[in-house]
């Protein structure tokens, strides 16, 4: 293949790590824009949604679909409420204190992912997308000073990886337009601006804070569900979102929606892109690198604006 | 009895009672203990930054695993026997752990414990990166002949044993002398009210940077140590796993206690060797113990003894 | 001679000022009263004389030196001792530890203890130094931040607000206290308490707004109108 089909495809590749990275982040951009900390254990709620997605396509049995759809619907659900009850009978104990949050949700974190070891065990299971045809794309191509479009064989994707970009920039409009245009989402962002401010006005804060948690950890498990057609769930796999929700949320400005998902469209599109160039190792080491050099040198993020 | 006093009896108590073991204790517990006691080594140097001075670092695998590579690969590819590789485990331990102070201490709080974890992530992607020096996560093996220490074969279980106790001993005296005397004490203060001690004269920026390369001077020995003495190096020990085992044991023991630090390694041990002949899962147990401690006991074991017998526990 | 001078010392919040252009001259060896009206900008000014606020713009001269770019742990080192106006002692250490903690930077050894005692017993909390500093009453915490403050052998003292929460015979001892270091110490006093201000201080500056209202000694201030207006009432 050409250079430029290549690295047209590798774009599409990463539009496609992009949606899924920008769900997850929002995740977690969400939780501590809003209760201030620091949830470690948000990979492995992404995890639970890769794994419970298999489950649940395994149960239901008949058109790869029906399954597909009712996980879709029903698994965020479900990973959201587990979320919400750890908020309830752990970091409400715990008073939110930034520190002791870490700590608890690493304790979280090692506890979904060993009692997922031990129930759904070590191996990598796939699911079978609802939909799945192969689209040949075209390129460009000059000869005889005229452009003309040709298909280059290995140049593809699949109807269902557009579906996934679809189906994400959906569910991230629809965060957006319950942040800023409904009543939940005043309520969760006068809870952000001030927390003191909200209970004085009667705001029940701590319910807040259990929606949020829940909110995040499902939107987490809701990009595991869409990428688990193409990347099979495994008890493992909570590690590699969690490094990149980071980068992603610390890079976009810790706590802001807009930064986080311009964040996550650049970092997935430069994951696939680099990876074509680079070892996947030593990109990583770059990747966490700057994030820490970031969180250094510019706290507010390379996109926020510095607070007086 | 004066507080030294029992001090004294209280942790030299202690040296006397693992000197002691060795020559009682069953093959399978003897070598235990003298893992045990290398890694309680890894945990004093976490809670000289953790328990004494505040800081809360969840990168603390990058200064034992500095330690332990600066020792392996000194001896793998430049040939060095085993006490100049020490220093270098040592060297390379301090040197790392002042770059990272350097950065990391111009943030507080969160952000701290994610540029710690974020350096110690791209330390052990490093390691996997020089494959063909480190061998990744396969490791290397220190062949016994590499491991004569002044003619002393450190692969000995004896030996062992006794190499591993004069390293927590140094290191449990180093910390106790450390938080006793005037340096440690500005260390505790930071840890109680930055803000005060600051404008009390101190140079605050100045003493965390000293506990920072004080902390990971101690655990880069512990990795040196437990590469030497076991005779593997493998990246296993810069993994995340091995930032959160340190935290574990200290909270678990309690932090800013001299002792907590090798109670909690104690107990987490035997917990998990105890469970991983049950399950595979057995990083379920830190898990479990990581919340409940969170949630009630967050002094750790120590640190309830200090709150109910007495209150001058160092 | 001059111990201390600001040249338009001027701190800005968003556009705010807190403190606007504040020339000040503190000889050595005087008592100086900081009052005004609540938000007035006299913690704000002191904050940027000891290092914890850094100014908009403007100038702090100690001793002859320019100190306006000088980290706070440096200015305390020269001679300044800053007492917080919300207690802000270790409560989890020892009342010697704490005070220890503000000797050693000058001393070693043995003498720590005695100054440790000597300070202790001066704002009269001799027979407390075997507790905990968080068990202490609120007054007394406070007392226990003077002797921090007094166990530096400061060239300057500021105190911010030393006497609030203290109980009437206490404040009775800290005027005591107060007239007995200004033989040694050049201190400057934030104050509410007019009865204080009034018996220790040599000299008055009152702030308002940010700006210098008036300076002057305290029969003076008591009789400005001005000040009446802004500050005392109804006098």
């Amino acid at each position: 293949m050409d250079f430029g089909p290549y690295l047209m495809l590798a774009s599409l590749e990463g539009a496609v790590t992009a949606a899924v990275l920008a769900l997850t982040a929002v995740g977690l951009s969400l939780v501590f824009g809003v209760m201030r900390v620091v949830n470690v254990a948000h990979g492995e709620f992404f995890m639970l949604g890769a794994v419970l997605a298999w489950w649940m396509t395994s149960l239901i049995g008949g058109h790869p679909a029906l399954g597909f759809a009712v996980a879709l619907i029903v698994v965020p659900v479900l990973v959201g409420l587990l979320a919400a009850a750890a908020d309830v009978t752990i970091l409400k104990r715990i008073a939110y204190d930034p520190e002791r949050t870490i700590v608890a949700t690493i304790g979280i974190l090692y506890i979904l992912q060993q009692v997922t070891l031990m129930t759904y065990g070590p191996d990598a299971r796939p699911v079978e997308p609802p939909f799945n045809t192969r689209l040949a794309l075209p390129w460009v191509e000059f000869s005889d000073g005229r452009p003309q479009l040709y298909w280059p064989w290995g140049l593809s994707t699949t109807s269902y990886k557009l579906g996934v970009i679809a189906a994400a920039s959906v569910v991230l409009i629809g965060v957006w337009i319950v942040m800023a245009r409904t009543r939940i989402g005043l309520v969760m962002r006068a809870t952000q601006m001030d927390r003191d401010m909200a209970l004085a006005f009667g705001i029940p804060v701590e319910k807040v804070y259990g929606l949020v948690f829940g909110l995040g950890a499902g939107l987490a498990a809701m990009a595991a569900v869409l990428i688990v057609p193409i990347q099979q769930a495994h008890y493992l796999m909570g590690g590699d979102p969690l490094l990149l929700s980071f980068i992603v949320v610390i890079i976009g400005g810790l706590g802001s929606l807009p930064g986080t998902v311009v964040a996550a469209i650049l970092i997935g599109l430069s994951d696939g892109i680099i990876s074509v160039f680079f070892s996947p190792t030593l990109a990583k080491i770059l990747a966490t690198l700057l994030v820490a050099l970031v969180l250094v040198f510019r706290p507010q993020g390379l996109f926020g604006v510095r607070r007086a | 009895m004066s507080d030294t006093a029992k001090t004294a009896f209280l942790h030299g108590g202690l040296l006397a009672l693992l000197f002691a073991l060795q020559f009682v204790l069953p093959a399978y517990h003897h070598g235990n203990l003298a893992r045990i006691m290398v890694l309680a080594s890894f945990a004093i140097g976490f809670n000289v930054m953790f328990g004494y001075t505040g800081l809360l670092s969840l990168g603390h695998a990058l200064f034992f695993a500095a330690g332990m590579y600066g020792m392996g690969l000194s001896v793998q590819i430049l040939g060095f026997s085993p006490a100049p590789a020490l220093i270098a485990g040592l060297i390379a331990g301090l040197v790392v752990a002042a770059l990272v102070g350097a950065l990391a201490l111009r943030t507080v709080g969160v952000a701290f414990m994610i540029v710690t974890l974020m350096f110690a992530q791209a330390g052990y992607l490093t390691v996997l990166y020089f494959g063909s020096y480190t061998r990744g996560d396969e490791g290397f093996v220190i062949q016994q002949a590499q491991r004569m220490l002044w003619g002393i074969d450190l692969s000995d279980p004896a030996n062992r044993y006794f190499a591993a106790f004069a390293l927590f001993a140094v290191c449990l005296l180093t910390t106790l002398a450390l938080v006793r005397s005037p340096f440690g004490k500005v260390l505790i203060a930071i840890r109680e009210n930055e803000d005060r001690a600051r404008m009390l004269g101190y140079d605050v920026f100045k003493y965390k940077l000293a506990a920072v390369i004080v902390s990971g001077t101690i655990s880069a020995a512990a990795g040196a140590a437990y590469g030497l003495l076991f005779g593997y190096v493998g990246a296993t020990f810069a993994s995340v796993q091995y930032s959160i085992f340190p935290l574990l044991w200290v909270l678990l023991g309690g932090a800013g206690t001299v002792l907590g630090p090798f109670i909690g390694t104690l107990f987490m041990f035997y917990l998990i060797d105890l469970s991983s002949g049950i399950t595979t899962a057995y990083m379920l147990i830190a898990g479990v113990v990581l919340v409940l401690l969170t949630l009630f006991a967050p002094q750790g074991l120590a640190g309830e003894l200090r709150k109910r017998v007495w209150r001058g526990l160092p | 001679m001059t111990l201390l001078s600001t040249r338009g010392l001027t701190k800005q919040y968003a556009g705010l000022h807190a403190v606007e252009d504040v020339d000040f001259d503190l000889p050595q060896g005087q008592v100086r009263a900081l009052i005004g009206p609540n938000g007035a900008g006299k913690t704000t000014f002191v904050g940027m004389l000891c290092g914890r606020i850094a100014p908009t713009r403007g100038t702090v001269i100690f001793d002859g030196k320019d100190i306006s770019t000088l980290p706070a742990h440096k200015r305390i080192a020269l001679g300044m001792a800053y007492t917080f106006q919300i207690t802000s002692v270790f409560a989890n250490l020892g009342v010697a530890e704490n005070v220890a903690l503000a000797a050693r930077r000058r001393l070693q050894g043995a003498a720590v203890q005695d100054a440790v005692a000597d300070a202790l017993a001066q704002v009269g909390l001799g027979d407390r130094i075997d507790q905990t500093a968080g068990d202490l009453s609120y007054g007394h915490q406070r007392l226990l931040e003077i002797a921090m403050g007094l166990v530096q052998k400061p060239r300057l003292l500021i105190l911010d607000e030393p006497t609030q929460g203290l109980a009437e015979s206490e404040v009775a001892a800290f005027k005591t206290l107060i007239r007995a270091l200004s033989d040694t110490t050049t201190i400057l006093l934030i104050e509410h308490n007019m009865s204080v201000v009034m018996e220790t201080a040599d000299v008055i500056t009152v702030l308002n707004f940010g700006r210098v209202l008036a300076e002057g000694a305290p029969s003076d201030i008591h009789a400005d109108a001005a000040v009446q207006a802004a500050y005392l009432g109804t006098g």
